[in-house]
């Protein structure tokens, strides 16, 4: 390693520890104004008196502050549900924006500084380490050593990174309020873009739009020499950081809905739910287009882009969850399982979620045109239900959280159900294929170890037969470790795409295939 | 022939793997036996250097999962074969064991050449071949300053790469004026020669090995070269081809050459005993382009391929199709379909090159004196095999070949289109009725310069 690359690692590091000790700063001092100005009128009254006991104390940790906070509110939620009387409970969850307004710690009043100690070291360090790799060395792909880290072959590092991830996952989505530090610290940049205070999902998309490009750069180098690599990326690098980051917040500036312009129902498995569709129809001519333009993806782009690209042109180009796979969960495709078990399980769970997201999304609509009369709140528990289970712990818990363990595509394999939905049409109607070249293969595995898919490219290669699979993203990279040049994507006519039984030519004493 | 007969193969390499696999296709009743000492499983010898450098664990080598045998009933025996009684149609294993067989296919493979050298048989000193040699190197690189490595080959080249990922010093020593001179024309051996050179490798050509030198306790300490050089080193890699691996069989009544002696239909001097692979010797070469042995895996796929069709019925003769061969030197890839020989007379061929003036990047192709193409050799970029299977079989003209070439081009999307450039340099050199490709607007727009 350079002693550049070193100083990189070591940035990156306390940028890191800093980011990972900020949730830990501070003191918490809630006061009444605080409350009124961070309930909701109809909750207002009872959220004042219920906190009472809390009022003007100072905690000196998240931790005491919280558990203070919720046995007060827990208290009186606890009694209620007792009694039996339902609808006198407070659901919703106050703890996070209470907790924000009660803090008060040296990183709420230097935000700046705190930004660059930690998410800005992490990101300088990132680039000092990828910048200077594989320099004065001819191009070319090298996977020297892989399965020889302890990164990136579930050895001790991987196992450490992939727990961080899941337990940073599982405070963002079911304990945000543990967070309110670090959301303080990303409000200025939030007040930037939108006008408004930041929330965790500010601070969710910024970091991750930072690692997309940091990790964006290192595929830059990994994979110099191969423009189709160096393409893709930076277009997953650009439409995360306009269109799923930068775009949705300006909006807010301008006072209309937040929109994703590239998300996809049912990836986006909210498009369709009562306050989405509120926000459309009451956001004017724009949120009548961005309805427009979300259906017309849905019906139309959705199958006339796959029909002629293949999946590829939104799973590895413009995805966000396939843009942060396609970077920062490079280093571990190959941890993806390539047997003919997991290739089933795959079917089953990934199509079962397309169908889950399907009859949920037909109810919801359903029920909002017959004003709720259909299923009154019932639509509500099967989102919460698929929020939670989907949402949040398929697609982010497990998605992320375990590239180190099963590779960087679990989430895009096993549960995505906008994938199910491409890869249909990539299978059935497509001119998408990837042609192997005549007899060349010599079945060495590099195309079936680093499909983060988990397909046996190598099993249609060796026969001389085109690789036709619905899970295909396209990323391309079989093609680019395969040492034979064996593997082209290629866009080309139906006709002759599945050859079910090929002959490898190039052997003239055999003429018909058996 | 018995429905029931039990055909049994030594050897499960890709010839012996490929030939069981189409004989259970075609026949489902036929009892089929694999029998290898190196490994249960078939795996991908081509692949050996990537489990050394980390690209891949050794089970990612396996191309069928270990269900694949069991339901397709191919019987799997480990062991190694000592000796084969014809007479009695059985065999012997080292353990003792004794299997019987009512056909019996010899699918034994190759063992890398050892010459005589003094000092060959010592500690640190090895060829790589199979699985064991490999774990052999694991244990024979841990604490090396120095390398030297013998024959200029495809195996050489890979084991100077893996090295190279240890981060070991490494002398390559080459008979020839350059690499892989011996199937290389001049100018591609030296753009490769070049690019070894690239990766800091020590290349000494026209070097010979004379002599590997013991330390005093069995392992070597260095190498001595027909220069009467010293290259003081801890391990020596012996690449210097291989030979048909059938040692085991001499000394009975089947013949064997340098190879198990077969005719077209890898039938033996013995009914009933055939052999396919790296270790069958052919009494007339299958092509004027061929040799007597072929020791490729493709080669090794198509014996199998085709004795499947003999021992299912219907007999039939190995036909060479066009050849194809490729490699990879460390970061080159290559290609090449039909006849290009390293050397030949201006009268008999025409050559047409063209190489990248800065890139490792080549093309050649050989014409007959009526123009008609014979054989191509592509570096750096990625032809497709069915076009040149098609226009050599065809004899289309050079002209005709470099007008299409685009349609030939198999690289990836957005990369640079390399083949106008090369229909640009042929219409410079030969002349012809055709305009060079435009770039299209994509290649323009994304900037795929070559
Ligand atoms: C490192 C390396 C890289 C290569 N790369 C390429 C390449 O890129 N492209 C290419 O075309 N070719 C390549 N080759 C050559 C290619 O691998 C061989 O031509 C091919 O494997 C030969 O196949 P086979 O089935 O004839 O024999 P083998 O693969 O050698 O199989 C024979 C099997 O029989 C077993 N056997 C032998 N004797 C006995 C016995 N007495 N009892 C029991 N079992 C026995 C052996 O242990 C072995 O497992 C490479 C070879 C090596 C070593
Ligand atoms: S990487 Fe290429 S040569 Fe190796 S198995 Fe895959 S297609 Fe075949
Ligand atoms: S088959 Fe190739 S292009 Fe498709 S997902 Fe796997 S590695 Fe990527």
């Amino acid at each position: 390693m350079k002693v550049i690359q070193k100083i990189g690692l070591f940035l990156f590091l306390i940028g890191l520890g800093v980011f990972t000790t900020i949730p830990f700063l501070g003191t918490y001092e809630l006061n009444q104004e605080m409350v009124s100005a961070n309930t909701k009128d109809i909750h207002q009254e009872k959220m004042l008196e219920i906190l009472t006991p809390i009022y003007d104390q100072s905690y000196s940790s998240n931790f005491q502050f919280l558990s203070a906070f919720n046995q007060e509110f827990g208290n009186y939620n606890d009694a209620l549900k007792a009694e039996g009387k339902w609808d006198e409970v407070i659901w919703d969850d106050y703890s996070f924006s209470l907790g924000k307004a009660a803090l008060s710690s040296p990183v709420k009043d230097n935000p700046w500084l705190w930004m660059f100690l930690s998410i800005g070291l992490a990101v300088l360090g990132g680039l000092l380490y990828n910048l200077p790799k594989y320099k004065d060395e001819p191009e070319g792909i090298k996977n020297n050593g892989i399965f020889h880290s302890k990164m990136k072959n579930r050895g001790w590092l991987g196992m450490l990174t992939g727990s961080y991830l899941i337990l940073f996952y599982v405070i963002l989505y079911w304990f945000p309020a543990y967070l309110v530090n670090l959301v303080a610290m990303v409000d200025p940049l939030s007040m930037i873009f939108s006008g408004n205070p930041a929330s965790q999902w500010f601070l969710y998309g910024f970091v991750y739009t930072l690692a997309i490009i940091v990790m964006g750069i290192r595929m830059f180098r990994k994979y110099r020499g191969n423009k189709y690599q160096q393409l893709r990326t930076a277009s997953v690098m650009f439409f995360q950081t306009a269109f799923a980051f930068l775009i949705p917040e300006i909006l807010v500036l301008l006072n209309q809905p937040y929109f994703d312009f590239k998300n996809i129902w049912p990836l986006d498995y909210d498009f369709f739910y009562s306050y989405q569709l509120d926000s459309f129809l009451s956001g004017g001519s724009v949120g009548m287009f961005m309805l427009i333009w979300g259906i017309l993806l849905i019906i139309i782009g959705v199958p006339v882009f796959t029909y002629f690209f293949g999946k590829r042109w939104y799973c590895s180009w413009v995805c966000g969850c396939g843009g942060l796979a396609e970077t920062v969960g490079d280093p571990y495709r190959q941890l993806s399982d390539k047997s003919v078990k997991s290739w089933k399980i795959e079917r089953y769970l990934i199509n079962g979620v397309l169908v889950l997201a399907v009859v949920m999304t037909i109810l919801t609509i359903a029920n909002y045109f017959s004003d709720f009369w259909l299923l009154g709140t019932v639509t509500n528990e099967l989102h919460n239900f698929y929020g939670f289970a989907i949402g949040s712990a398929f697609a982010g818990v497990v998605g992320t959280g375990f590239y180190p363990f099963m590779g960087n595509r679990v989430w895009c394999r096993f549960g995505c159900p906008l994938a199910a939905y491409l890869g249909i049409v990539q299978r059935f109607k497509s001119r998408f294929r990837i042609s192997t070249n005549g007899g060349q293969c010599i079945s060495c595995g590099n195309c079936s170890t680093y499909c983060e898919m988990g397909i046996d490219v190598r099993w249609y290669a060796q026969r001389g037969q085109n690789i036709v699979r619905s899970s295909c993203v396209g990323c391309g990279v079989c093609s680019a470790v395969c040492p034979r040049g064996v593997l082209k994507l290629e866009n080309g006519p139906e006709e002759g795409r599945i050859n079910e039984l090929p002959i490898i030519i190039g052997n003239d004493s055999v003429k018909i295939n058996a | 022939m018995n429905p029931n007969r039990h055909i049994l193969i030594i050897g499960n390499g890709i010839a012996g793997v490929t030939l069981a696999r189409h004989i259970r296709k075609r026949d489902s009743s036929v009892k089929i036996t694999l029998v290898s000492g190196e490994s249960k499983y078939f795996f991908s010898r081509t692949a050996l250097m990537y489990v050394f450098m980390g690209h891949m664990k050794f089970e990612h080598t396996q191309p069928y999962e270990n269900f694949f045998w069991e339901k397709n009933r191919i019987d799997l025996k480990e062991g190694w074969v000592q000796s084969v009684d014809f007479d009695e149609k059985s065999l012997k294993l080292q353990s003792g064991e004794s299997l019987f067989y009512d056909q019996l296919v010899i699918a034994s493979g190759s063992k890398p050449n050892k010459f005589g050298w003094p000092g060959q048989d010592l500690k640190g000193v090895q060829g790589l071949y199979s699985k064991q040699d490999l774990e052999l190197m694991e244990e024979n690189t841990k604490e090396v300053k120095r390398a030297v490595i013998v024959g200029g080959g495809l195996i050489g080249i890979e084991m100077a790469e893996m090295l190279a990922y240890k981060k070991i010093p490494v002398t390559f020593l080459v008979r020839e004026t350059s690499f892989w001179r011996n199937v290389l024309p001049k100018e591609e051996s030296e753009m490769i020669s070049k690019h070894v050179r690239e990766h800091h490798i020590d290349l000494r050509l026209e070097t010979e090995l004379a002599e590997i030198i013991d330390d005093g306790n069995g392992k070597v300490k260095a190498v001595k070269t027909n220069h009467g050089e010293e290259i003081p080193c801890e391990f020596v890699g012996l690449t210097a081809g291989v030979t048909p691996n059938v040692d085991f069989l001499r000394n009975s009544k089947l013949e064997v050459n340098r190879g198990v002696v077969v005719n077209s239909k890898f039938e033996t001097n013995i009914p009933d005993v055939y052999s396919i692979g790296d270790c069958a010797e052919f009494q007339v070469k299958p092509a004027a382009d061929r040799k007597n042995i072929e020791q490729v895996w493709y080669t090794g796929r198509m014996h199998g391929e085709t004795l499947a069709l003999t021992l299912t019925g219907q007999a039939t003769d190995y036909q060479a199709g066009v050849w194809f061969n490729s490699a990879k030197f460390l970061d080159v890839e290559y290609q090449t379909y039909g006849t290009v020989p390293a050397d030949w007379k201006e009268e008999e061929f025409q050559s047409f090159y063209w190489e990248h003036p800065q890139k490792k990047v080549a093309f050649r192709m050989l014409m007959d004196t009526k123009g008609a193409i014979v054989g191509v050799n592509n570096f750096g970029f990625r032809l497709k095999h069915e076009f040149f299977d098609k226009a050599i079989k065809e004899k289309w003209t050079g002209q005709k070949v470099i007008s299409s070439l685009r349609k030939a081009n198999f690289d990836p999307e957005f990369f640079a289109p390399f083949y106008i450039e090369i229909q640009k340099a042929f219409l410079k050199e030969f002349g012809g009725d055709f305009k060079p490709e435009k770039r299209s607007f994509i290649q323009k727009l994304f900037g795929a310069s070559v």
